[in-house]
């Protein structure tokens, strides 16, 4: 166990028996040079394993959804074995495997009990479908139908129309502008030599990372770690991302949908990973929209006049400027009205920056339930991975509380009557009309 | 191959097993439950109520929802907004929910404050204020959750009108959030009276789960919750569900893309239930049909025949009623509704007359023995397994044994239940047929300010 001393205000009260209590995040290269992240996690006999690659939908090119597809494609037979006995073999041991594409990732997943024989099917099966995917042309066909179905399933949903609409509207011709599932036209043209094509490229060990999170020794994760990287090809880092450009001018779109209530989003991109202005805009927005029942946005929207059952904002930080959101979803006859207190709370946070006694509840909040951050493997698992596919310090973590107890006031405002500007704020509705 | 290695996974004894829970009654009937697990130092508190929309009479149906909402809107000691802003200072999260069968608020914490989250639950269990102007904005907000929640989703829509077919005369027939014009006309004194009928220690379990001392806990309890005097807590009356004698169909049209079919049949809960394994081998049923990719239904009908684009079935034990077996079907281009149904019907009817192999049984044991580990890395989870199963009459220690009792199920038990309750009689059966969406017009866009 390395263990490392966390900010004392936030230690001193923990037991010793405890795991979670500080993180040590172990680091190292295998032999062949995968970059493998570790963090020790004993107290129940079970390991989570995850390999994030830099082939997020930000990768797709024209093939809007290839992304996705190419990853939804790996499980369908690999090595020796077709879908069904991929599928035996995990569920068998009591192995579960996932998978997912976001814009700037993708990743595959295993969680595994870790007796030894357990793990060791469990693992060899993850290994193949990473390693040697089989991409039959039967499979593509029957995952590309899926995917056309349940695509046009969410041409149900006002919230999809809206999210696919803002999406384009913040990012205009930046890879970020489209969703991370594809259009219906593109994943029809879509081929399997496509899809082989982005497999090579990208799930190559020099755009990956592995994070584990585990009962395991340092010496079995070495080793699972060898054995997982061991048949990728070394291939090459992909291609730093476009810079987003802010959009040229503000905008109001409204769609026309058969729906009861209008489904409201806002934004612009806002906040990238390695951000200068990361924790006043984070301990910001907890004010203004992210802190769950008590944000402004929340009780000038819900509390305060019933306007909708959910109201928020949050950040989601990209390799590039990732969005900034604050959406909400109201009864079409109020959506101009939610529309203005959202305009309002917005400007007036921006214009007077938020009073200490928020600035203080929120610290409050952010460092005294710190804990609650990582205290379990799943979330562990989720910031080891992140600061691996991001290259955040090791320390993340433990110094998050410092980072968070350092931002003033002026700060946040400064920050984002830089970062938001109004004048460019993209607003979504989607609804029925009046 | 893989049955020898499932016979290693029996003999598998656990280092880590979940330490026993420990239970103490307060005077006032306040059932305490705690599980410590020290893991992490965080602790979660819930507070289960035994009320939910099975207990509504009609008029009034999604009233314990509503009354979950109100329970927010302060007290005397602490007024509308301090409460949440108490917990968001103190670094918690919190929120509650609603069911069938039960109300619960819950709070997690770093694990040195559990007493603000036992001050705050034990006054507003006794002191809620119930004003008619809260009250109209929150009727407001959950018209709102309804409209999301279901009113444009078509599959949640042909959902609510399925369970209002399928039962006749049982509460579980009404959705939780309750029907439209019941949540637009609540009044306060329905509010009351529910509040006063239903919230008393002798009716609520609390549940901890963290890195605490039991005995700490109890102490903590005693002190906070010990004070509140005991009520007359009334029985409810039985509503037991009037036996199903055919077939039940019904096509859902509304505004949508593609067809789906839902399909339920009236099966007992482990409460309904006379004999015990019958519900556990339900269970199993169910894993062998969707526990998995491997299991039947997506191996059969999504992989192997390519009939459906997404398939599924569903059994939940735990409920205080007599339950649904669910099935559900999207069909890929070019397949029916019809043939989704004729197809899970083959499915059914195989699994009534052929035994299920000793793999699958073998897979199925070894998918729950691996979830009760891996569950164990939720202490969220670990504590709701226990509010459930105590809310519904089965007692925690049920909950505890799920485990044992599902090893014990035989393939044989899992062909007679099959054969016993999956029956045409006890079917129903809802197709959602799609109407041409309105014309989506292009955007209108025109600048801001």
């Amino acid at each position: 166990m390395h263990i490392k001393l966390l900010l004392s205000f936030v230690l001193c009260s923990f037991a010793s028996t405890t795991v979670f209590a500080a993180v040590a995040i172990q680091h190292w290269q295998t032999s062949q040079g995968g970059q493998v992240y570790f963090v020790s996690s004993p107290g129940l006999p079970m390991v989570d394993i995850r390999l994030v690659f830099a082939a997020g939908s930000a990768r797709d090119g024209e093939n809007h959804g290839i992304a996705a597809l190419t990853t939804n494609m790996l499980e369908t037979g690999a090595g020796k074995w077709n879908a069904d006995q991929i599928a035996q073999r995990f569920d068998a041991v009591g192995a579960k495997y996932s998978s997912a594409t976001h814009r700037d990732m993708s990743w595959v997943g295993l969680r595994s009990l870790t007796q030894d024989d357990l793990l060791a099917q469990a693992l060899a099966t993850f290994q193949q479908i990473i390693s040697q995917p089989q991409f039959t042309q039967e499979q593509f066909q029957r995952i590309k139908e899926q995917k056309l179905i349940s695509l046009t399933q969410q041409q149900e949903r006002p919230g999809y129309l809206a999210k696919k609409t803002f999406y384009q509207s913040i990012y205009g011709e930046h890879p970020y502008a489209h969703l991370v599932s594809g259009e219906i036209a593109t994943i029809k043209g879509m081929q399997l030599a496509d899809i082989k094509q982005f497999y090579q490229q990208y799930y190559v060990r020099d755009n990956a990372v592995l994070a584990i999170v585990g009962d395991l020794t340092e010496e079995q994760a070495r080793q699972t770690a060898e054995t997982l990287f061991k048949q990728l090809k070394p291939g090459n880092k992909a291609a730093q991302l476009p810079h987003v450009n802010l959009p040229a001018k503000g905008k109001a779109q409204q769609i026309n949908f058969p729906s009861t209530q209008t489904h409201i989003l806002a934004g612009l991109p806002g906040l990238s990973r390695k951000d200068a202005d990361y924790f006043p805009l984070y301990v910001g927005n907890y004010i203004l929209g992210g802190g769950g029942l008590v944000s402004q946005l929340f009780l000038e929207i819900r509390e305060k006049r019933g306007l909708a059952y959910s109201a928020y904002s949050y950040f989601s930080p990209l390799a590039e400027l990732g969005p900034f959101t604050i959406g909400l979803q109201t009864q079409n006859k109020q959506s101009k009205l939610a529309i203005d207190i959202m305009q309002t709370t917005l400007a007036e946070f921006i214009n007077n920056g938020p009073t200490p006694e928020q600035l203080i509840a929120a610290q409050k909040n952010l460092t005294g339930g710190f804990v609650l951050r990582f205290d379990s493997n799943k979330k562990l698992l989720n910031y080891v991975a992140t600061i691996a596919f991001y290259q955040l310090p090791l320390d993340y973590l433990q110094s998050f509380p410092g980072k968070v107890s350092l931002v003033t006031v002026d700060e946040i405002k400064s920050a984002f009557q830089r970062r938001i500007n109004t004048d460019l704020l993209q607003i979504i509705s989607v609804g029925g009309q009046e | 191959m893989v049955g020898r290695l499932f016979l290693v996974l029996l003999c598998y004894s656990f280092s880590a097993n979940a330490t026993e829970v420990q239970e103490r009654v307060l005077s006032n009937g306040l059932k305490v439950l705690v599980k410590e697990e020290h893991r992490s130092p965080v602790v979660v508190s819930q507070i289960w109520y035994k009320v939910g929309s099975s207990y509504e009479p009609s008029g009034i149906t999604g009233i314990s929802h509503m009354l979950e909402h109100m329970m927010f809107k302060g007290t005397d000691s602490h007024p509308v907004g301090e409460f949440s802003a108490i917990i968001a200072e103190n670094g918690g999260r919190e929120n509650a929910f609603t069911g069938r069968d039960y109300t619960a608020y819950f709070q997690t914490l770093e694990k040195t404050r559990l007493a603000i989250s036992f001050e705050l639950e034990a006054d507003r269990m006794q002191h809620l204020h119930l004003l008619a102007e809260e009250l109209d904005k929150e009727l407001q907000v959950v018209m709102e959750e309804r409209r999301m929640r279901t009113e444009d989703k078509p599959r949640a829509k042909l959902q609510e009108y399925l369970m209002a077919m399928a039962y006749s005369n049982s509460p579980y027939r009404n959705p939780v959030i309750g029907w439209p014009s019941d949540i637009e006309n609540y009044q306060v004194d329905d509010l009351k009276k529910w509040y006063q009928q239903w919230y008393a220690p002798n009716n609520a379990t609390l549940i901890v789960a963290g890195d605490v001392q039991a005995e700490e806990v109890f102490k903590l309890a005693e002190q906070y919750f010990g004070p509140i005097p005991v009520q007359t807590i009334q029985t409810l009356k039985p509503q037991v569900e009037m036996p199903q004698v055919g077939v039940r169909r019904m096509t859902v049209k509304l505004a949508a893309k593609v067809p789906y079919i839902l399909m339920a049949y009236k099966v007992p809960s482990l409460k309904t239930v006379d004999q015990k394994w019958e519900a556990y081998a339900l269970d199993v049923l169910a894993a062998v049909l969707d526990g998995g990719d491997s299991a039947r239904l997506p191996a059969k009908l999504q992989r192997g025949q390519q009939l459906t684009s997404s398939v599924g079935a569903g059994y939940d034990l735990g409920g205080r009623l007599e339950e649904l077996f669910m099935f559900e079907a999207t069909p890929v281009k070019g397949k029916t509704l019809l043939d989704m149904e004729i197809a899970l019907k083959i499915e059914i009817r195989s699994l009534q007359r052929v035994l299920i192999s000793e793999q699958e049984l073998a897979r199925v044991k070894a998918q729950v023995l691996a979830s009760s580990v891996y569950e164990q890395d939720s202490l969220f989870y670990q504590a709701m397994k226990l509010g459930m199963a105590e809310t519904v009459g089965l007692g925690w220690k049920t909950a505890e044994q799920y485990r044992d009792k599902i090893d014990q199920v035989t393939a044989e038990q899992v062909r007679l239940v099959a054969d016993k309750y999956l029956l045409e009689s006890q079917l129903s059966i809802a197709y959602l047929e799609p109407q041409t969406m309105s014309a989506v017009h292009a955007p209108r866009a025109h600048h801001a300010h």
